[in-house]
């Protein structure tokens, strides 16, 4: 799982880290507990491009459907196919259950640091 | 309470035909090679069944209903002596034309009546529910720009207010879904909009009133702006509850429009009855219309450029004399009565709710307003959700939650014209009621309902887990 301290986040709730080159993207606890229990996720596939501000994936819940915006543009690497069979694992823990791993990172999105996103969330 | 299956005991069918003494001729199609599952029961008892299925349900019948965005009017009872009347229930869509001119001359008569409500030149009633009615109007402008010779327009906008189906009909026309952001007035962004217009723009799909119960003032330059940019307003009308009769959609520079026959003009929806999502276009768009048309009570004619058929035959037909009736008994003056009844309704409410549970846009609404629950979720733990369960045991339908989704812990409340205000001082006292016990005892709330035949369902499991057909053994 990742530190949400070390992480960047988006306005739109993802957050972003890093393996090496790798951007891993994931939605933040922030957006999970708005969201209520999650039902279901869509995914792109392995081998998609994603662009950094345009919706990647979806995540579905009893109350709302939610685009996921990615962070970064890129190629994905890999997706999380547990989060397709169970999108409870998203509210168990938002930090360990990343969506897509994206390589060939090109632009990326106006980031903020935990402390930003805390306080911005804190605002809403 | 048991299933019908579970009710079900071999043998106890109500086949009455006695057995087959002649030879049996089946034309050499696909048959099946098992008898169907249906449940064997007495009439009797099956009359029970659904007789208690219903006592557990809460229609309009039982009380009030005001889910947001839904219009949940009265359907008043003469609509269905007409759609009952003979003539009209045992018509057959294959029969010529001349000998179903009453049922083209009502057709006929509802089209003249919605153009003239609507602004609009031509209806076609294909479609056969709300979404039914979008996807039409998508295809008519998908058409018209493919027609020009432009196939570049493959992008809808549409305002991160709209109801749901908006995006998913412009992904089923073949259409890009390009959202623009609401302004802190709850209104279109005039800037997000010019920044997303362009070559590609197609049309844009708008709900005004929005789906925060405002009319957007600047309608008229929302619609200019698209029209500059080569593309065409697209009403969704799904409010139209609030400005019939008052507000011409055509008058504000849509050219394409759907309408609910089911909400708007008091046709039973919600498991009541079949919907009907007619598709009004201005002139330019005709040619494009689906299905057949009897306009001199002779022949049917497809219009030049039809897009095709969208369903089979004219659509719910029983559903448009239930319309028709409607618009008939209110008449000229009737229609925009209604409408600016429900706008008092809601405005009503709005006021007696408003300094204890905050409207997520505090002015003057139209046929429905939206509370947002928010701090009271952050000081209580109290949700949105506990508020609608909580209503339950007052008898009342629970507004729509959780939506719009640019407002957190919304509750959206839609009175309707045809609810009394003694009804409305009811729910507005349960409501002031729940506010009370929420601010001295929350975890009573969060326990709600305890006087329904189920209390609280698990959603969550249902849908991650759904069950959609019986498991026979």
């Amino acid at each position: 799982m990742f530190d949400p301290k070390e992480l960047k986040y988006t306005k739109d709730d993802e957050w972003l880290g890093y393996e090496g080159d790798i951007a891993v993207v994931g939605i933040s606890d922030y957006a999970q507990h708005e969201l209520g229990d999650l039902v279901f996720v869509n995914l792109p596939e392995v081998g998609d491009e994603v662009v950094a501000g345009e919706a990647f994936g979806d995540v579905e819940s009893v109350k709302a459907v939610a685009d996921v915006i990615s962070p970064v543009s890129g190629i994905v690497e890999e997706i999380n196919e547990d989060i397709l069979d169970d999108a409870a694992l998203i509210n168990e823990d938002a930090y360990a259950a990343w969506f897509i791993k994206v390589k060939e990172v090109g632009d990326t999105e106006e980031l903020m640091d935990a402390d930003a996103y805390d306080a911005y969330c804190a605002a809403r | 309470m048991k299933l019908i299956f579970e009710k079900s005991i071999s043998g106890r069918g109500q086949d009455i035909f006695p057995a087959c003494d002649v030879p049996e001729v089946l034309p050499k199609v696909e048959l099946r090679k098992t008898t169907a599952h249906l449940p064997e029961i007495s009439e009797n008892e099956m009359g029970r069944h659904y007789t208690a299925l219903a006592k557990r349900a809460h229609g309009v019948n039982d009380g009030f209903y005001p889910l947001g965005s839904c219009t949940m009017k009265h359907n008043p009872r003469i609509n269905e002596k007409m759609a009952s009347l003979p003539g009209f229930v045992n018509l057959h869509p294959l029969q010529p034309a001349h000998t179903v001119k009453g049922a083209n001359e009502l057709i006929s008569g509802l089209e003249a009546a919605l153009c003239e409500i609507t602004g609009m030149d031509a209806v076609t009633f294909q479609p056969a529910a709300g979404a039914h009615g979008e996807f039409t109007g998508l295809l008519l402008i998908k058409a018209y720009h493919q027609d020009r010779g432009d196939f570049e327009r493959n992008e809808i906008i549409v305002p991160d207010s709209a109801h749901g189906t908006n995006p998913a009909s412009a992904t089923m026309a073949g259409f890009k879904t390009i959202e623009i952001k609401s302004n802190e007035n709850g209104m279109v962004d005039l800037e997000s909009l010019k920044e997303k217009l362009g070559p590609h723009t197609a049309g844009l799909m708008l709900t005004n009133p929005n789906t925060v119960g405002l009319f957007d003032e600047n309608i008229m330059e929302i619609t200019r702006l698209v029209h500059e940019a080569g593309g065409l307003c697209y009403y969704d009308g799904a409010n139209l509850n609030a400005v019939m009769g008052i507000v011409r959609p055509a008058d504000i520079g849509f050219d394409v429009i759907h309408m609910n026959l089911h909400k708007t003009f008091s046709t039973p929806h919600g498991g009541g009855g079949p919907g009907s999502g007619p598709c009004g276009c201005k002139e330019f768009l005709k040619p494009f219309i689906p299905g057949l048309t009897c306009k001199d009570g002779k022949e049917y004619t497809r219009a030049e450029k039809s897009i095709g058929n969208m369903t089979g035959f004219y659509g719910n037909f029983l559903v448009m004399v239930k319309a028709y009736t409607y618009i008939l008994t209110l008449g000229a003056e009737g229609i925009p009565a209604a409408s600016s009844n429900a706008v008092l309704n809601a405005n009503y409410m709005q006021e007696k709710l408003k300094d204890i549970y905050p409207v997520a846009f505090d002015t003057t609404c139209m046929h429905e307003f939206v509370l947002c629950l928010q701090d009271i979720y952050k000081d209580t733990h109290v949700s949105a959700l506990d508020v609608a369960k909580a209503l339950l045991d007052y008898g009342i339908h629970p507004p729509t939650m959780y939506f719009p989704l640019i407002v957190h812990e919304a509750l959206m409340i839609e009175p309707t014209e045809t609810e009394t205000k003694e009804t409305m001082d009811e729910a507005i006292t349960a409501f002031r009621e729940i506010y009370d016990l929420l601010r001295k005892e929350p975890e009573a709330v969060q326990a709600c309902p305890q006087t329904t035949p189920v209390l609280r369902l698990d959603e969550v499991k249902a849908a991650r887990e759904p069950v959609l057909k019986y498991k026979f053994d």
